[in-house]
């Protein structure tokens, strides 16, 4: 089919994995539209807090701003993670995917004490409909970081074992579309629902 | 929880239910042991990642759909032939409403359709298999398993009873405890899984595994009517995986998106619901657009009056169908700006909707009309399915709607379009591909006699079901008053019509299974499209080689020159999919989550859970890289089946 496929990245050398590709880009147009509802229904649900505390009073900026540069910054050690394979280190690549993973982690573990902390003061799902469009807008983010982070340790193992070959540069460049994909979805969650939050 | 609350006690009708799916799966267990057939079921079938018989298995559990949702309808029926019949008490006719609309949308349509799709699509662009074989298994036994989840409700736990609509605040958890509506939750999205996986299967099978030559303007419309369909879907169904979700967590983890305490927004339901649901009215229905233009073109010996109108209309219908949701709730009162906008946006898609009536007329015009049963199905469609569409024209209208809104007008509304326009289509699609499928045609006659009950039944049925609407019967109403008798007899006595024409065609697979002559050549109609070049029975490769396409009716050029998808010189293994049983094992498992889920069981549904994600596991490390079929066998495969 295509002409050129010698002279493509590793990952696009077979018509199996140019679909698989292509699959993954369309799926990912399918979470985009998920994501959107959920932000739709946060931003109708917005200011309806009943009883519980406003977002205002909770949020506060030092602590997201941490979450943000790990997050942000772990999709450019993902970058970096593909670069490595591009260059056929497989060294440079587990490397930097393990960084990308800690940094995801990190990100993960403040999210989880930032709710422990808004549900002691008195901010939980059931509180009001404006406290339940957030822990499950923000909460669906952070579970598709903990999927990734679990895939992602599969494919290290993979790599562990069998190196760069088409099938495992085909997995990793698909879970690097996936994490750049959650750091795009993040930084619509910082400015409309922490940064908007703050000042309304 | 004690058996009796988790079995539903005290109604004979559900006691006979019980006692049927004993018998029948009795019976199969037995069958299945007496003639030894357990492993041929496990490797033909249960594994199987071939799209031709995933297909068969999607058609096949369609049928029993529309068999288990028409029995609804016809109990409902009979309870409204009498003013004061207490054959169903209230709750039980709300259980039944809900059930057969949710069954007939969401397990009849979609998998009849996504089963034609399976077995033609890659046949008529000249594909082996899916793109993804293995996600295609995983996609049907995602359905199969949301299929069973919610049938299962009415003898263990309780129906859902809310309607297929399930508005809250009426489905929510303090209007409605107990285990029904979750079974509508989780079995609607267990399934939605299985489709968002095929829509996305099937654009990349469309975009990337064309013949060579095919350009996509080449292509045949029933596959242009699959991509653009799998294109709604890809956009619609993850508004409905939010939506249930939400309600999901509002009715187990007590969060507040529907409710009417902390501030919830019971209308939010209603949005989401129909920004999916409007689009999925049209991923029933362009794909029957598809097989109508492939039946009339076929029977009418032309190729399709204006391919691309036809196409185009096809696009321009899909993106009106994101535009239009509010239509159905103009008495929400959002104000008469946002009614105005919705209304016009309605009454936009009534434009390419006729452009494709004029073009399926254009191609009848001076032709030789061949009069088999696919083509009367197609011929009785194009007036019916404008019945259907004009009075959609008059709802569409939001002053007008103030009066049609829930009454028998809407009820006769969608079922002239789902009916005339899908159910019509399924026929007309499983008769008109049949013999590509099983190797002999459906008797013709007994066809045409099913043809005539069911079309006939269904205008007595639901003709004069407008006129009831217009007199001020509501919809969902368990008794009816006498001055709407004589018109709802008249309606039961149509809807047992239907029924009639559907069991005779259901005897007629049987009948034709015994006396129909079996095809020789594969070309059952003098076809005009690629899948008709494919022998009969179809080799499991599909093609052993691929002609240059030319043109959009790329069989009847392939005649003219006397081409085959047989050419010895050109002959190379070809890379095959091994079948698995993991697509089964996972769903079976997430089947069983969902089931603990149901009843808020939640530690059992995360250990099952866990199960699921052990799968995934094994399937990431899963190393099977499939098989090649080598020459000489295709040599002999081929040979044999072109008698050479």
């Amino acid at each position: 089919m295509s002409t050129n496929v010698n002279h493509a990245p590793l990952e696009y050398q077979t018509e199996h994995n140019q679909m698989s590709i292509l699959g993954f880009w369309i799926f990912l147009a399918a979470e985009v539209v998920l994501f959107s509802t959920l932000f739709a229904t946060y931003a109708v649900l917005f200011g309806r807090t009943a009883d519980a505390p406003t977002p205002s009073e909770l949020f506060e900026l030092d602590i997201v701003l941490v979450m943000t540069f790990l997050l942000l910054t772990s999709s450019f050690t993902c970058g970096i993670a593909i670069h490595q394979m591009r260059h056929g280190s497989n060294k440079g690549l587990i490397t930097w995917m393990i960084i990308t993973l800690a940094l995801g982690l990190g990100f993960l573990g403040f999210e989880v004490y930032e709710f422990i902390h808004y549900s002691h003061e008195g901010a939980t799902l059931p509180s009001s409909a404006y406290w339940s469009s957030f822990y499950v807008l923000a909460g669906t983010h952070g579970l598709h970081v903990t999927l990734g982070i679990g895939w992602a340790i599969l494919l290290l193992i993979q790599l562990f074992k069998k190196g760069i070959t088409k099938v495992t540069s085909r997995k990793v460049f698909i879970i690097s579309l996936y994490w750049h994909f959650l750091d795009v979805i993040w930084i619509f969650i910082f400015t409309s629902v922490y940064l908007i939050g703050m000042v309304v | 929880m004690n058996l009796d609350e988790f079995f539903v006690t005290g109604e004979p009708l559900i006691y006979a239910g019980m006692v049927s799916i004993v018998l029948v799966t009795s019976a199969m267990i037995f069958l299945l042991t007496y003639f030894k057939k357990w492993g041929w079921l496990w490797r033909e079938w249960l594994t199987t990642v071939d799209h031709k018989k995933i297909g068969v298995m999607y058609i096949l559990s369609a049928l029993a759909m529309l068999f288990r949702g028409g029995v609804d309808a016809l109990m409902m029926r009979v309870q409204l032939a009498f003013p004061d019949l207490n054959f169903l008490n209230a709750q039980h006719y709300n259980e039944i409403f809900t059930t057969h609309g949710t069954i007939m949308i969401i397990f009849m349509a979609m998998p009849f359709l996504i089963g034609l799709m399976n077995i033609i699509v890659p046949l008529q662009i000249g594909a082996r298999d899916f793109a993804f074989p293995f996600v295609n298994a995983l996609s049907f036994w995602s359905f199969f398993f949301g299929a069973l989840l919610f049938n299962i409700s009415f003898v263990i736990g309780g129906s859902p009873d809310a309607g297929w609509t399930s508005y809250t605040p009426l489905a929510g958890a303090a209007m409605n405890p107990g285990p029904g509506q979750n079974f509508y939750l989780l079995g609607l999205q267990l399934s939605g899984i299985g489709t968002l996986a095929t829509g996305i299967n099937l654009m990349v099978t469309i975009l990337k595994m064309r013949a060579p030559g095919m350009k996509l303007f080449k292509m045949p419309i029933f596959s242009w009517s699959t991509l653009v369909t799998s294109f709604i879907i890809i956009f619609a169904f993850p508004i409905l995986t939010v939506a249930l979700a939400l309600m999901t967590i509002d009715r187990i983890f007590g969060s507040q998106f529907f409710t009417l305490t902390g501030e919830g927004l019971p209308m939010m339901w209603a949005n989401l619901f129909w920004m999916w649901g409007h689009p999925e009215v049209y991923i029933v229905i362009l794909p029957a657009f598809g097989i109508f233009s492939e039946v009339i073109a076929t029977f009418a010996k032309k190729r399709i009056f204006g391919y691309h109108a036809m196409v185009w209309s096809m696009i321009l219908i899909a993106g009106l169908s994101f535009l239009v949701w509010v239509h159905h709730f103009f008495t929400m009162g959002a104000g008469a700006f946002v009614n105005s906008v919705f209304s016009v946006s309605t009454m936009l898609i009534a434009v390419p909707t006729g452009v494709k009536i004029f073009n399926w007329l254009g191609t009848l015009y001076k032709s030789k009309i061949q009069f088999t049963t696919p083509m009367m199905w197609a011929l009785a469609f194009i007036p019916s399915f404008v019945i259907g569409g004009v009075t959609g024209v008059m709802l569409g209208m939001a002053a007008a709607d103030y009066q049609f809104h829930n009454s028998y007008f809407l009820i006769a509304h969608f079922h002239y379009v789902l009916i005339a326009g899908t159910v019509f289509a399924c026929f007309a699609g499983l008769e008109y591909w049949y013999p590509k499928m099983f190797g002999h045609k459906l008797n013709e006659k007994l066809g045409k006699l099913s043809f005539w009950l069911f079309v006939i039944g269904f205008h007595v049925t639901f003709l004069p079901q407008y006129f009831l609407g217009l007199d001020g019967m509501p919809r969902r109403l368990f008794d009816t008053a006498p001055e709407w008798f004589t018109l709802n007899f008249i309606s039961t006595v149509g809807a047992f019509g239907m029924g009639a024409g559907f069991a005779l065609f259901v005897f007629n697979i049987y009948y034709s299974y015994r006396t129909s002559q079996r095809e020789t050549t594969g070309d059952s109609w003098d076809g005009r499209t690629l899948e008709w070049a494919t022998p009969t029975p179809i080799p499991h490769y599909n093609f052993a080689t691929l002609p240059t396409i030319r043109d959009i009716d790329a069989f009847v050029e392939m005649k003219k020159r006397n081409e085959t998808t047989y050419d010895e010189s050109k002959l190379k293994p070809i890379h095959m999919p091994n079948n698995s049983g993991q697509p089964f094992i996972m769903m079976a498992l997430l089947f069983m989550a969902s089931f603990a889920l149901v009843f808020e069981w939640i530690t059992l549904s995360v250990i099952f859970l866990v199960g699921v994600l052990i799968m995934m596991v094994i399937r990431s490390f899963d190393e099977d890289d499939g098989h090649h079929v080598e020459v000489e066998e295709i040599k002999e495969t081929e040979r044999s089946l072109r008698g050479l």
